[in-house]
């Protein structure tokens, strides 16, 4: 009796396997829940507007006057987003444009043109674009880039131009370093190759390694998009947050993040002022939702190739 | 045109292009120190700030920062570790595993605020903790769990397979095997990478201001009682960080001098995030030293 216990019995190993197990398996459960958690309260939150409020979602959507607390000329509140969403979309795409130049130029400097002494150098210059919180990218906004646009072009100076200029340093470092990675990782028999034949350096880098390199290109830019989407308080130091539908690049217009870090405090939790800002927030998280499936798809058609 | 001249323009180019960020950069950083650096002050550091008054300082707000990054780190470090562990060690190749890994990508990539906002609903409103050092540390944290998680995993990951293998081989288990050699062999990497996102949780206010609000009471920095409601190591009160203070003075304050005390709180907060990154580097290469000659 006693040796068949002692024979069945787990040894000391198995145990700690076990409990190893268990704790990793706890922790991994945990950001599991969490994120469906995020997912859950924010989805059905944010279609209350739509369920509670009888808010059509084409109107929502595609209407063009957001003033939740009053009451329109059809007799129903006014909760048209689509000034937030285009505004949202602008500084996204202008800011990706400006950016991407710059990062694939970084990109290259660091890989092909000065892979030793230039690569730490600018190392360094990206992860401390990256330390500097974005408070403070809105402060330097707000002090430098705001007035100097208002001298420029007049007007207050707040407005898509400066929000743009703004997040354009803040995804610099996103897109460039997430480049870097993607140029290091073409084979270097690729470019010995093009330069074996006669290929200036130029054309080595043009017609061969951006081509090999383009799908990482191409995820590091969505990368980028998606921090800019998302950025909430540099843009809303610096756009002015005005509800209005964006006609030129510098009167005071107003983004999703930035309507709702405006407006969560000044609305009544329940009001239909309050769930149609948790509106703005679901299309917050649809749209970084449709910028990893992008990344995915992405990273798909690269490997086939 | 002849391709060595188009040789010539597009590298010209690249070095200009480089230049510029250089140039950026220089005069971001230069800006914030010359116009912040000279606004710091003994004053400045160790008095409470001021709403409608000039010359106030961020003694709370500095104090609620530091006790913020601290409590985050505790509550993210343990299940970092422990998903970490599991991704690195235990996760088969299959689709649940993907699945994990996507799950945690779309967590990195949400925006900070949707992630306060989701903490704002589910702590602040609906468990009735209020706006509280609590709330701000949990929203935090999920904030940083996947980053760290990743750096854990990646850490982990790059130790070499043999030291499984030995560990093993002598009839370990796999559980000791990770604690007892993988784990000291990956600290550098670790290491590295917890001050690094300590830096990145430093400066975040996006996920802060509904959940560890935008006031700093008064707090007295003698009450050791953590569950005294004046005492500065309560959780449960509202605490504005560093970071949240530069937001509001210049949003919402009507504080005379919200320049001056912006850029000397941006001074303070850009010196210390690069000296996260310094250390970062610093300890990063000691102790791989360490670690690499006693092999």
């Amino acid at each position: 009796m006693e040796i068949k216990k002692k024979l069945l019995r787990s040894s000391k190993e198995t145990r700690q396997d076990k409990l190893g197990k268990g704790i990793s398996y706890l922790s991994i459960g945990f950001i599991i829940l969490l994120v469906s958690l995020i997912l859950y309260f924010i989805i059905s939150k944010g279609l209350s507007t739509f369920t509670q409020n009888n808010v059509n979602i084409w109107d929502f959507l595609t209407k063009q006057d957001w003033s939740p607390s009053s009451i329109g000329k059809d007799g129903k509140p006014e909760v048209g987003a689509l000034p937030m969403i285009i505004t949202s979309f602008g500084i996204t795409i202008l800011s990706a444009i400006l950016a991407t130049p710059f990062a694939i130029a970084i990109g290259i400097y660091m890989s092909v043109i000065s892979p030793k002494r230039g690569r730490k150098f600018l190392q360094i210059i990206i992860e401390m674009l990256v330390g500097i919180p974005s408070v403070v990218y809105g402060f330097l906004g707000l002090t430098i880039i705001v007035p100097i646009n208002r001298h420029l072009f007049g007007g207050t100076g707040f407005g898509i131009l400066s929000a743009t200029l703004v997040l354009f340093v803040m995804v610099l470092p996103t897109i460039a370093s997430l480049t870097v990675d993607s140029l290091n990782a073409v084979p270097k028999y690729l470019s010995d190759a093009s330069l074996a034949l006669g290929a200036t350096r130029w054309q080595t880098i043009y017609k061969v390694i951006l081509r090999a390199a383009t799908s990482g290109i191409l995820t590091a830019i969505i990368f980028g998009m998606a921090r800019a989407f998302g950025e909430a308080l540099a843009v809303q130091m610096v756009i002015g947050n005005a509800t209005l539908m964006p006609k030129n690049l510098i009167t005071p217009a107003s983004t999703l993040t930035s309507q709702l870090t405006t407006g969560i405090g000044n609305t009544v939790m329940g009001t239909l002022g309050n769930n149609a800002l948790w509106s703005l927030a679901l299309v917050l998280l649809l749209m970084s939702l449709v910028f990893n499936i992008i990344v995915k798809m992405i990273g798909k058609r690269g490997s086939i190739k | 045109m002849n391709p060595k001249t188009t040789n010539k323009i597009a590298i010209g180019l690249i070095y200009t292009f480089v230049a510029i960020v250089v140039a950026i950069l220089v005069s971001l950083i230069g800006y914030i120190l010359v116009t912040g650096v000279p606004h710091i002050s003994w004053h400045f550091l160790t008095s409470k700030s001021q709403s409608f008054l000039s010359g106030g300082g961020i003694r709370d707000q500095l104090f609620n920062s530091v006790y913020l990054l601290f409590l985050t780190l505790c509550l993210s470090f343990p299940i970092a570790l422990g998903s970490g562990i599991y991704l690195a060690e235990y996760a088969p190749k299959n689709w649940i595993t993907e699945v994990i890994r996507t799950t945690i990508e779309v967590l990195s990539s949400l925006p900070s605020v949707v992630v306060g906002l989701f903490c704002y609903l589910l702590f602040v409103v609906q468990m009735h903790i209020g706006f509280s050092i609590l709330s701000g540390a949990i929203a935090l944290t999920f904030f940083n769990l996947p980053l760290l998680t990743r750096n854990i995993e990646n850490s982990l990951k790059s130790v070499s397979h043999l030291q499984r293998e030995a560990g093993l081989s002598l009839g370990l288990s796999q559980w000791k095997t990770i604690t007892g050699i993988i784990l000291p062999a990956a600290v550098p990497g670790i290491i590295t990478g917890i001050i690094l996102s300590a830096g990145r949780v430093f400066g975040e206010a996006a996920a802060l201001i509904y959940t560890a609000g935008q006031s700093a009471p008064i707090i007295d920095y003698t009450n050791w009682n953590v569950f005294s409601s004046s005492s500065f190591l309560n959780p449960m009160r509202p605490a504005e960080t560093l970071a949240v203070h530069i937001w509001k003075v210049n949003s919402e304050g009507i504080t005379p001098d919200a320049n001056l005390v912006s850029s000397g709180s941006s001074a303070v907060l850009i010196i210390l995030i690069l000296l996260f990154n310094l250390l970062a580097h610093w300890i990063g290469n000691l102790l791989y030293k360490k670690m690499t000659s006693n092999f």
